[in-house]
């Protein structure tokens, strides 16, 4: 039970989006690392002008 | 094998361990899933013959709900794996975009569960709770067949192929696909089209939300707090507490909602009040300087903020209705089918034959959606699998949203819903007039009858409250006033009218942004300098257009002595059919060059009807004598009575507007219908060349490659 309402919790926040900063850093652990990319990872505040940005440029919403 | 048997071993215990038994188990689950199925599907015949042969005094609205959820089932569980398995065959050990091209931004495999949300959320829009509202001035019947025929046999199919299509394609977007696969020429027309619609779709969503808040100081208050409301939440997420999203939306949700209570103290404010009591037109221009400004300003000061908002509020609402209904099991009141099938319905004129299939577009089909099913989407996806839960799946629950629309507008009197929704161009000014007019179509209901749920309400009248917010609000209210507490109905009220402007003015200001994106990509190919997104001149000159194109529909709607609505709607409809047609002419053309020409009906059954109802839709918009319909013998019968004289004085200064207006339209209307067929007799020569064996453009798709995702941690 308590088992599902942690994933379910997981599930609301990468829905909204509230935890796009942590999933950046693992992605950023996993793949730019690797590339020896030396540039660090962005701080919370300039990764989430970024993430909200790239989010509007296209069609998000209709009728 | 052990996992195969897990649920009936629930039942049958230890005989799991032989041989023997367990072929008996197979078979007995076997069996049971046959019986539940067939169950299943005699109760949604059951619950649908009720609905269709039922001519007795009233219904219960669990009839409705019961025929939609069987039909869904059964369609889902049978017809979308179907195609999913055969006509598309899907691949789930292929590679999809999100994990090939994936950049931890718009490129990610994401939860299927996750990806259901943001799909869901970005196709359900006010569509699918104002098409209903309208058309059930026809009665409950036609409304609720075509919303799940509709929903099951077209819209899902397109959503569910356009994203498939995509997806092959590293999310590719409907108009680059229609270039890859037909030619420039559908390529063009998709685009133009996408422009259009999106124009027409603006003007009559803030028509909607003008004539919510026109002369309700409560509610033209609770929805001009919601600006600042979003905004401090944008400053909140940007630079008080950066990227804490859900904690900033809770804060907004509970603002909101204060907002709501708040607006009730406004309208007993004698001084406040009239601040806020205001005429259509200048609320028309409030809206069109917020739509400037929401185009200009950056995203993450309004138009984000307010999309989170919105999205929590019609997410909440939707589920807090479902709960409502099955609690209340209200009664519908409409008649299955009303006298007004015959074209002279007071909401919209024309007949049942094919407004009804106009008038409801986002709830049975919606061509729309292949603008989100070959955008955000098909980037998120991890496996091919989930292709049906996403594009199927988030249909049905969208038709299943118009389906709740349509009971919230049928379980009100009819007499008070026809007074609610006739435009005062049609029952006349006065409520005394109003409510004769109304009685003589043998709908009852009386002056103090109106007076009352006006008062209940908080609202100073409900008379001609076009555009079906309103009577969804009071639809709305009496509904969640019966299931959870009836001293709150003004509250209820306003709740509902807020939760409809907040998304409808998230479309509009998202709408505007995309249109003038839209526009600076196509003046890029003219002069580059225009083209660039934050070049500031470029940004003002086009989002500038963009607003007066939709602007200038929103003053026309809200001028017409006849609501405005009766016009934008219908122009909405054939263009968004049209849209859903050039996506399935699409999907159709790549199914024939796959080599899968047998299963193309999939798609051209769908397809065959939507040209049929637009084309007729379009006929009689154009040509039709009946000055309830035809935009031409509008024109003329106005010009005709302005020179007579006849006109009283406010009319005859509007009517050279109207007239100039109902020529637009009906060369709009030429253009939408050229369109289509343009692009349906490039996608049918295409077609017969490859079926000749001639050259045609190759498929577009990329090549296979093995996924490397261990799924499960993904998806589930």
């Amino acid at each position: 039970m308590l088992k599902r309402v942690s994933v379910l919790w997981q599930n609301i926040r990468q829905l909204s989006g509230d935890d796009a900063y942590e999933r950046y850093l693992k992605h950023y652990a996993e793949h730019q690392a690797v590339q020896e990319n030396l540039e660090p990872p962005l701080s919370r505040e300039a990764y989430f002008k970024q993430w909200q940005d790239s989010k509007w440029k296209g069609m998000r919403r209709c009728c | 094998m052990a996992y195969q048997v897990q649920w009936p071993s629930v039942i049958v215990g230890s005989l799991i361990y032989t041989d023997v038994n367990y072929y008996k188990i197979i078979h007995m689950y076997k069996n049971l899933k046959v019986i539940i199925w067939l169950a299943v599907g005699l109760l949604g015949t059951f619950a649908l013959s009720t609905i269709a042969l039922n001519r007795g005094e009233s219904i219960n609205a669990l009839w409705l709900i019961t025929a939609a959820v069987c039909i869904y089932a059964i369609a889902y569980r049978f017809y979308a794996a179907w195609i999913a398995a055969t006509v598309l065959t899907i691949d789930e050990t292929r590679a999809t975009p999100a994990e090939r091209l994936d950049n931890g931004r718009d490129f990610m495999p994401t939860n299927k569960w996750v990806v259901f949300g943001h799909h869901f959320a970005a196709i359900a829009g006010p569509g699918p709770l104002v098409g209903p509202t309208l058309a059930a001035q026809f009665g409950y019947l036609p409304g609720t067949l075509w919303i799940l025929i509709g929903a099951v046999l077209g819209g899902a199919v397109q959503d569910m192929v356009t994203l498939f299509f995509s997806i092959r394609r590293d999310g590719r977007s409907l108009g680059q696909m229609a270039r890859d696969e037909i030619g420039v020429i559908g390529g063009t027309a998709a685009l133009i089209g996408t422009f259009l619609i999106t124009i027409i779709l603006i003007a009559v969503l803030g028509l909607v939300v003008v004539n919510a808040m026109k002369h309700s100081p409560w509610a033209t208050s609770t929805v001009a707090a919601t600006i600042p409301i979003a905004m401090f939440i944008g400053l909140y997420m940007r630079n008080i507490r950066p990227g804490r999203v859900l904690e900033a939306s809770a804060i907004g949700v509970a603002l909101l909602l204060f907002s709501v209570l708040a607006g009730g103290w406004v309208d007993h404010n004698a001084t406040l009040r009239v601040l806020f009591d205001r005429e259509g037109l200048p609320l028309a221009y409030a809206i069109i300087v917020y739509g400037f400004a929401a185009a200009v300003l950056p995203v993450w000061l309004l138009l984000a903020p307010r999309d989170y908002l919105s999205t929590y509020m019609k997410l909440g609402t939707v589920v807090l209705l479902a709960i409502a209904i099955v609690i209340l099991r209200p009664d519908i009141h409409m008649p299955a089918l009303t006298q007004f099938i015959d074209g002279t319905g007071p909401i919209f004129g024309g007949k049942l034959f094919p407004f009804v299939f106009i008038t409801i577009a986002c709830g049975a089909i919606s061509g729309f959606h292949a603008l989100i099913a070959s955008g955000t989407t098909p980037k998120l996806l991890a496996n091919e699998r989930d292709i049906r839960m996403i594009g199927y799946g988030a249909m049905l629950l969208e038709s299943f949203v118009a389906i709740m629309a349509m009971i919230a507008a049928t379980v009100l009197e009819p007499g008070v819903f026809f007074a609610i929704n006739s435009p005062a161009g049609v029952v006349g000014k006065e409520a005394i007039d109003a409510v004769a007019k109304i009685n003589s179509w043998g709908f009852a209901v009386t002056v103090e009858q109106m007076n009352q749920l006006a008062k209940d309400m908080g609202e100073s009248s409900l008379f001609a409250r076009t555009g079906g917010a309103p009577s969804l609000a009071v639809g709305m209210a009496s509904i969640f006033g019966k299931a959870f507490g009836k001293n709150l109905l003004a509250l209820w009220y306003h709740f509902a009218i807020m939760f409809e402007a907040i998304f409808i003015l998230t479309t509009l200001d998202a709408g505007t942004r995309v249109g003038r994106f839209m526009l600076q990509d196509m003046l890029g190919n003219f002069n580059k300098k225009l083209g660039e997104t934050s070049y500031m001149p470029s940004v003002i000159l086009t989002s500038a257009l963009v607003v007066a194109g939709w602007g200038y529909f929103l003053y026309i709607g809200v001028i017409d002595p006849n609501g405005g609505v009766n016009i934008l709607w219908p122009l909405f409809g054939i263009a968004n059919q049209m849209l859903a047609a050039i996506a399935l002419c699409v999907a159709t053309g790549i199914l024939v060059k796959s080599g899968k020409l047998k299963y193309a009906w999939v798609t051209a059954l769908p397809l065959t009807w939507l040209v049929m109802i637009t084309t007729t839709a379009a006929y009689q918009k154009i040509f039709s004598d009946d000055i309830r319909v035809g935009f031409f013998a509008a024109a003329n019968d106005l010009s005709t009575k302005l020179a007579a004289g006849a006109l009283p004085a406010d009319k005859a200064a509007v009517a050279p507007q109207l007239i100039f207006n109902q020529h637009l339209d009906a060369y709009l209307t030429v253009f939408f219908v050229a369109v289509l067929w343009i692009v349906i007799i490039d996608m049918l020569a295409v077609c017969m060349r490859h079926c000749a064996g001639k050259p045609v453009l190759p498929l577009s798709e990329v090549p296979h490659s093995a996924t490397q995702l261990d799924d499960l941690w993904v998806r589930d």
